[in-house]
């Protein structure tokens, strides 16, 4: 394989990942989708998943994000990811107690507060990661 | 003159005023580096997400949703401010009011109607005294700890978006203080609400070729011109909290410095008054001696 692909992933927080890759697999809202290098336009939402960067056959990194957009044009293939992590190195304790803590802030807020929305979201998020994880 | 008891106690009072700058100026330096690491953290998120919009606002045209199209009237303005909780940082928060305060009398002698929100307590004192009918809003940011602005951030977004689909206002300008370096701080209107790509944003030439949208063009606009949004918060609060310490920082090295000068000449004054106590004294002695 010649030609590499320019990926790079961001969350708000931070840049997690910006070089040359082979192929890059991520979890469209339509469905999983692959990108190699010269793919044509295309943008989706993401859903929760497994971002899988593949370094010829072999999968070289895995990143588990949260929602997001992916944006490909001819200057390769963006990820915005509304929250993100490398999945190497997490343990599903690790999570299990994110979780628990998530849950307690949770709970002292109100209802219909929208910074409760958005702890709901990321105590989904890590519910998902953990079924990763688990498996 | 002052009495030597006089300049004793200003001396002492000098030198405590100094230890308390000095370790505001280490507070702030410390609080920098992590503020500057998390706004330049953030930047890259920040500006590809510019570059996204651009890229689909530009192909989306004029019939894209109300946040990007705009509600196509410019009569009423809302003006969020942004400055710090704290004073003491220099001239950090009154560049930002002095900004906002010109911001909105030019749109007032358009005739415009203006709206102001205020973010941090600072901006919101300074303005009360001209415009206090015009507040629509505050966010108090004095309960965050550290850097973590993202939920403050989420809130104040989803808050705009709300007002904004409520008709409250017809566009939103951010009045922040944009952070370039330790020394310099840029205060920086930048229009929010419809929601404009920045002119620098990369877009990228696709040739004609045509771009895909899944699940559709305005399913993906609809979702991420909030965040969109939220994201220009959270990058103005994290570039403001930056800037605040930098400039605290800056402002209390001044002052240190500044106090160690008083220190100094007030030290000159003091020997000096003392050696004239001492000579005054013994002037006396000896001539009460040549008198017997």
């Amino acid at each position: 394989m010649a030609d590499k692909l320019h990926f790079s992933l961001v969350s708000p927080a931070r840049e997690l990942f910006s070089g040359e890759v082979d192929h890059v697999i991520a979890p469209g809202t339509d469905g999983e989708f692959g990108v190699l290098a010269h793919h044509a336009p295309f943008m989706t939402t993401l859903k929760n998943g497994v971002v899988r960067v593949l370094e010829g056959d072999t999968v070289k990194m895995r990143i588990f994000v949260r929602g997001g957009f992916a944006d490909v044009t001819s200057a390769g293939l963006t990820i915005l990811a509304e929250e993100a992590r490398m999945l190497d190195g997490v343990s599903a304790g690790d999570v299990q107690e994110e979780m628990d803590a998530t849950l307690l802030k949770m709970q002292a807020l109100d209802k219909d507060d929208s910074v409760r929305a958005t702890l709901q979201e990321h105590f989904d998020y890590l519910e998902s990661l953990k079924a990763v994880l688990v498996h | 003159m002052p009495s030597l008891k006089d300049l004793k106690n200003r001396i002492a009072s000098v030198k405590s005023t100094r230890k308390i700058t000095k370790a505001m100026q280490m507070v702030a330096a410390a609080k920098l580096k992590r503020a500057q690491d998390a706004a330049t953290a953030a930047r890259p998120y920040a500006q590809r997400m510019a570059a996204v919009l651009a890229n689909l606002s530009a192909s989306a045209g004029a019939g894209g949703p109300k946040l990007l199209a705009g509600t196509g009237s410019d009569q009423t303005h809302l003006v969020v401010v942004m400055t710090a909780e704290r004073g003491l940082a220099g001239g950090f928060n009154a560049y930002t009011v002095k900004l906002a305060r010109q911001t909105i009398r030019a749109l007032q002698d358009d005739g415009k109607t203006v709206k102001i929100l205020s973010v941090g307590k600072k901006g919101r004192e300074s303005l009360k005294r001209e415009f206090s009918d015009l507040f629509v809003g505050h966010v108090d940011l004095s309960a965050v700890k550290g850097d973590s602005f993202t939920s403050n951030a989420i809130a104040l977004g989803h808050d705009l978006t709300k007002r904004f689909d409520d008709g409250e206002f017809d566009v939103a300008t951010l009045i922040y203080s944009q952070f370039k370096n330790v020394l310099t701080q840029v205060p920086t209107a930048q229009q929010l609400i419809p929601a404009a790509a920045p002119a620098d944003a990369e877009t990228v030439d696709l040739a004609g070729a045509i771009y895909r949208y899944e699940p559709s063009e305005t399913a993906i606009l609809e979702t991420l011109l909030p965040r969109y949004i939220t994201t220009q918060v959270l990058s103005a609060m994290l570039e403001s909290s930056a800037g605040e310490q930098a400039s605290r920082m800056t402002a209390m090295d001044n002052a240190t410095r500044n106090a160690g000068e008083m220190i100094d000449s007030l030290s000159l004054q003091y020997n000096r008054a003392r050696q004239a106590q001492i000579t005054k004294e013994l002037i006396e002695i000896i001539s009460g001696a040549e008198a017997l």
